[in-house]
């Protein structure tokens, strides 16, 4: 161990410290106050956002070739730190109106952004494997945290039920793959491919069961099942954080490890990838269409976004097109969060105790009483639809033209199908808000819509300069091949 | 030699044995203590391995913790008894097709290996155990050192979730 | 060889005979007349009524985890003896860190009042 390798972990590194620290001053803190955690960890992010930038342009190694830093982890680190500001924004007001407020939310939350840190910076499948259960974790624990309310605890079990499974096809991946190459770091893997030396049906199982496990962590269809319950069940706070980070963290470890270990296998995985990527987006949307609860409807909606960034998945072999396609599905990530964000932002700013306020139908006459919030509720819906002038449709045209490019057309045409699906329910949210009458009760709280302004504004903002955002995804994946 | 396959021979029918009496046991209390045993022998199966770590670690953390919150959890839940047959209709054929798959899968590997096993026999003859540890302390705490301090962290979570889970927090509304 | 864990084996062997020696020699020595209402378990002198059996609170679980956890703990100890040696202060600050962290959530038990019994 040596100076670069702490300097090249320092962000994990600090935020694990303060995590710890964090909690160990809650304890001292009386639970009137518990917000100041909150202040706490948020500060705490920043600094460490602040230092992943200064580490952005520069490429190293640590730990023996464990972890890299490249344009791609510094990406996705900004990322998964403005996931957990935002979750912590969120969750704020949230949790002490719903009576849930408690210190070790915030650094369970800290634990699980640092495992989130560990799986974009991974270049061995064991620390992707420890950053997958250190992202897990916390968010098993977050799920079931109103408890004793049923539904949470359900989707807490639930959830860890499941996530125990997944990971039980993660390990298995690795030691297949190990098996088959005699190494889990994934440039040795590459080599020894190269080199002859691997058993190729093992690898390919091994890829398999990597692909199964992180497809239920990223909710692809048909390892999807948990997602309703558990997006629904969870406390609101917890839902939009884990829709959002969790995800990324899935296509994060999914993108380094096919496209940095597996690219030989992709001529066999492509169908694979093809009909999962379909399946996805088919499934999601139309299931999503059946719901009458909010929280369902965005959990379905989840599930066919996946579907949407596995599509960049499928021309991964090919090298004229392989650039932009995991590029397009950095910006896709992106596009995502804020818009995802915003939505679960205000599916709190109308929920109320007891689980009121979650039905569609609640959201009727938005428009008249609260015009700003259902504006920006307008723009998320329509940009998770994919229609301008949103940051959604940018994400859409640019994974559409990767998938064109790389001779998908089929399933070019599958996701346009089921965008225009997805249009019907989506659009229904808009119509309840505007053209019915009701009387929605909103609660005002000022980082929720500081949230809510911010991601409607960044979603309406940056779809004018798409190509900047592009530009850095684009830069970001330049050294992963 | 041969007295190593006698006891291999003997350890596997322990095996076998123990762990028919656990699926078989209509007590959940019974069925844990005949998972203890399966455990023990499975630990006896690293031990001729050469693998006397991975031996330790079955005994000190499945025999011996894991069982005890098993345990813990059948009484927890008032599982002692369990309800008289509630199976799946389709679930026994299935099984049966399953585990003769997987006979098939055994089968095929063991004959498609049998000229390999020859040269793969007896790693414990050239490792001693003191040496095995010692080569695994040596990776362990030098080249995966990073894995081994995450370990730590993970292990500090669930602490932490485990503690959030279940205790009562005095004066708070959750 | 095996022949290292004999003192084991014996261990074991020496261990479940003492055990069945004891049961043994009650069964075969001691009277034995059992009827139903013998068999009964004792209650005041009340027919008892429901299972005998009832559910543990669930303090027993949080007291299996944390045993658990920190039984993984003392499994990364055993490899760590043996080499610390040759480590040097390397291993010692490795092992140093990996215990802080840990003393941390141990802290945190002790304060959440999660090691006592109430």
């Amino acid at each position: 161990m040596t100076q670069t390798d702490l300097l090249t972990l320092l962000p994990n590194i600090l935020l694990v410290t303060w995590a710890c620290i964090l909690l160990l001053v809650d304890l001292f803190i009386p639970q009137r106050r518990k917000g100041m955690i909150a202040l706490l960890a948020v500060f705490g992010l920043a600094v460490v956002m602040g230092i992943v930038l200064a580490q952005a342009g520069r490429e190293m190694t640590a730990f023996n070739g464990m972890i890299v830093v490249d344009g791609f982890s510094v990406f996705l680190s900004v990322l998964f730190l403005a996931t957990g500001i935002l979750g912590i924004a969120i969750a704020y007001g949230y949790l002490k109106r719903m009576g849930i407020e408690r210190g070790e939310y915030y650094t369970l939350m800290l634990f699980s952004i640092s495992g989130m840190l560990l799986m974009a910076q991974a270049a061995d499948l064991i620390v992707i494997f420890l950053g997958l259960e250190l992202l897990s974790i916390p968010l098993y624990v977050l799920a079931a945290w109103a408890r004793p309310r049923l539904e949470s605890e359900e989707a807490g079990l639930k959830y860890f039920l499941l996530g125990a499974f997944a990971t039980g096809f993660v390990v298995y991946g690795i030691a297949m793959t190990f098996g088959a190459t005699g190494s889990t770091r994934l440039s040795e893997i590459v080599a020894r491919v190269a080199g002859g030396e691997a058993v190729t049906t093992l690898l390919l199982i091994g890829a398999a069961l990597l692909l199964v496990g992180f497809g239920f962590k990223v909710a692809a269809v048909p390892f999807h099942m948990w997602t309703p319950d558990v997006y629904q069940g969870a406390p609101t706070s917890v839902t939009g954080f884990m829709a959002v980070g969790a995800k990324a963290a899935g296509f994060a470890a999914l993108l380094r490890i096919f496209v940095s270990a597996f690219p030989s296998l992709s001529v066999d995985l492509v169908p694979v990838l093809w009909g999962l990527a379909a399946v996805t987006m088919i499934g999601g949307n139309l299931i999503a269409i059946a719901q009458t609860d909010i929280k369902r409807m965005l959990a379905y909606s989840s599930i066919a976004h996946a579907g949407y960034i596995l599509m960049a998945f499928v021309p991964y072999g090919n090298p004229k097109v392989a650039h932009d396609s995991v590029a397009s599905a950095l910006f896709y990530l992106v596009a995502y969060a804020i818009t995802s964000f915003g939505a679960w932002a205000m599916v709190i700013a109308l929920e109320k105790a007891e689980g009121k306020g979650l039905e569609i139908n609640d959201y009727a006459g938005l428009g008249r009483k609260h015009p700003a919030m259902a504006a920006a509720m307008t723009v998320f819906m329509l940009s998770l639809t994919g229609i301008p002038p949103t940051l959604g449709l940018i994400g859409k045209l640019y994974l559409f033209r990767s998938v064109v490019e790389g001779g998908f057309i089929g399933l070019a045409i599958i996701g346009v199908l089921t965008s225009l699906i997805s249009a019907y329910y989506y659009l229904r949210v808009v119509v309840v808000m505007y053209m019915r009458d009701g009387d929605p009760q909103v609660t005002s709280e000022s980082w929720l819509n500081l949230t809510i302004g911010a991601a409607a504004l960044a979603t309406v903002v940056l779809s004018f300069v798409p190509a900047a955002l592009f530009t850095l995804a684009s830069d970001a994946v330049l050294k992963l091949f | 030699m041969n007295s190593m396959l006698i006891l291999f021979i003997i350890l596997s029918l322990a095996a076998v044995l123990s762990a028919l009496g656990l699926l078989l046991s209509r007590s959940a209390v019974y069925a844990a203590l005949f998972l203890v045993l399966n455990f023990a022998c499975v630990a006896i199966f690293y031990l001729l391995l050469g693998a006397p770590f991975i031996a330790l670690t079955q005994i000190t953390v499945y025999a011996g913790a894991i069982m005890v919150l098993f345990l813990f959890v059948i009484m927890l839940l008032g599982a002692e008894k369990l309800p008289k047959s509630q199976s799946l209709p389709w679930q026994r054929p299935l099984a049966i097709g399953l585990a003769v798959v997987l006979l098939f899968e055994a089968g095929f590997l063991l004959f498609q290996r049998l000229h390999l096993t020859a040269t793969l026999a007896q790693p414990e003859a050239q490792i001693n155990s003191v040496d095995a540890i010692r080569t695994l302390g040596l990776t362990l705490f030098n080249q995966y050192l990073l894995p081994f301090e995450i370990t730590s962290i993970l292990l500090l979570v669930a602490m932490v979730g485990a503690i959030v889970l279940t205790k009562q927090e005095k004066g708070a509304a959750g | 060889m095996l022949l290292e864990y004999a003192a084991i084996a014996l261990f074991i062997i020496v261990a479940t005979a003492i055990g069945f020696i004891a049961i043994g020699l009650g069964n075969f020595f001691g009277p034995r007349s059992s009827t139903e209402i013998k068999a009964m378990p004792y209650e005041s002198g009340m027919d008892p009524i429901g299972p005998g059996t009832r559910r543990l609170p669930v303090r027993f679980y949080l007291i299996a985890v944390l045993f658990i956890l920190f039984d993984i703990e003392v499994v990364f100890f055993l490899p760590w003896a043996i080499v610390f040696r040759q480590l040097g202060w390397f291993g010692l600050v490795e092992m140093f860190i990996f215990i802080i962290i840990l003393l941390v959530g141990y802290f945190y038990a002790w304060k959440k009042g999660a090691l006592e019994w109430e």
